[in-house]
């Protein structure tokens, strides 16, 4: 059933999304929280990464999406989803690794 | 006066995973009743901090966006963006906070605070201060 | 003081050590006058002016004004017969940020200490 890989850590002060995404296989998640979520900005370098990883199924927590004014202005292809989703991830997948 | 300074807060962490931001701001505003020459840095993840439209409601914290607003009313006047930063994460001028002062010798015009600088300037506006605290 | 309540109209409503209220949404007109009596002062329009614009000043920007700020702001919004130091002072002895943002229900100002 893959695996769930939570990052929250900025990706432009920390190699911690880097990390994760090559560690990543097919057909796990990786779900952005906290300050992990600005990797998902559209027109970031950071962004890149994200849409260059195959067969991961990104999502990003809807709070924390808010919180920093970026409602809206994510890249294609993320999933917002919001506290209830991040448990449905969670009950979804084997297991879960904290990228911290 | 001549024993004015010239400060120069630095500002490199984004607003909400870790405490920096807040502190800075709250020694911003603490040290504005001492009435020296205060100037502002945006570097880094740190020009997250200045991105409008926080909604901090789901997250269930209080949003402090607006306080940065606040800053033209104590005499802060000088808001330093650096452009390769804001450029590094797609974003531009326009995804900021408008951050207003009046200024006293042009009959209290609303002028911008912010001004956005090159990393070759920064480096030359951290080598012009007296103090520098980092945040 | 230690923590404790105010008492307006049967209710409780928390404060802490200093007497500021612990839940900003407890306040009301009420309650200003309730803090107002413990301070030792009598609201009138004066004083009310100065609260209404704490209020609205914590509504805007999400803090309490410092005190050069608060007499900079009313000055600009009353004229400068009322924004100046020695008629806050009148207004609330003991120091006009604080006092004023008590009764107002805001937390105390940043750098007030």
């Amino acid at each position: 059933m893959g695996m769930l890989h939570t990052v929250n850590k900025s990706p432009y002060s920390c190699n911690t999304l880097q990390s994760c995404l090559s560690h990543a296989s097919e057909g796990d998640v990786v779900l952005l929280i906290e300050d992990g979520v600005y990797a998902a900005l559209k027109g970031g370098a950071a962004a890149e990464m994200l849409s260059s990883a195959q067969g991961v199924r990104i999502c990003a927590l809807s709070a924390d999406v808010k919180a920093r004014g970026l409602d809206g202005r994510l890249i294609d292809g993320v999933e917002v989803v919001d506290y209830g989703g991040f448990v449905d991830l969670v009950e979804q997948t084997d297991k879960t690794q904290a990228w911290l | 006066m001549s024993d004015v300074k010239k400060f120069l807060y630095v500002n490199r962490k984004p607003p909400h995973g870790t405490i920096y931001a807040l502190e800075s701001l709250e020694v911003v505003l603490i040290g504005a009743a001492f009435e020296q020459d205060v100037a502002l840095a945006f570097l880094d993840d740190g020009v997250f901090q200045l991105v409008k439209g926080w909604n901090t409601e789901e997250l269930g914290s209080k949003n402090f966006q607006p306080a940065y607003t606040a800053l033209g009313d104590y005499d802060i006047q000088k808001v330093y963006v650096e452009k390769e930063s804001l450029e590094e994460r797609g974003l531009s001028e326009d995804d900021l906070l408008e951050m207003t002062y009046e200024d006293e010798d042009d009959d209290w015009a609303e002028k911008s605070s912010i001004r956005i600088v090159s990393r070759e300037e920064m480096a030359q506006i951290m080598r012009d201060s007296d103090v520098i605290l980092s945040f | 003081m230690s923590a404790g309540f105010y008492e307006v109209n049967g209710k409780q409503v928390p404060h802490d050590e200093e007497g500021y209220i612990t839940n900003l949404s407890d306040w009301s007109k009420e309650l200003a006058e309730v803090i107002a009596k413990q301070e030792g002062i009598d609201m009138t329009e004066e004083h009310w002016d100065v609260v209404n614009f704490l209020r609205e000043y914590y509504d805007e920007y999400q803090i309490a004004p410092a005190i050069r700020v608060l007499v900079k702001a009313i000055k600009k919004k009353f004229g400068p017969e009322k924004g100046n130091n020695k008629y806050l002072y009148e207004l609330f002895p003991y120091g006009p940020a604080k006092q004023a943002c008590k009764i107002a229900g805001l937390p105390k100002p940043t750098g007030c200490v």
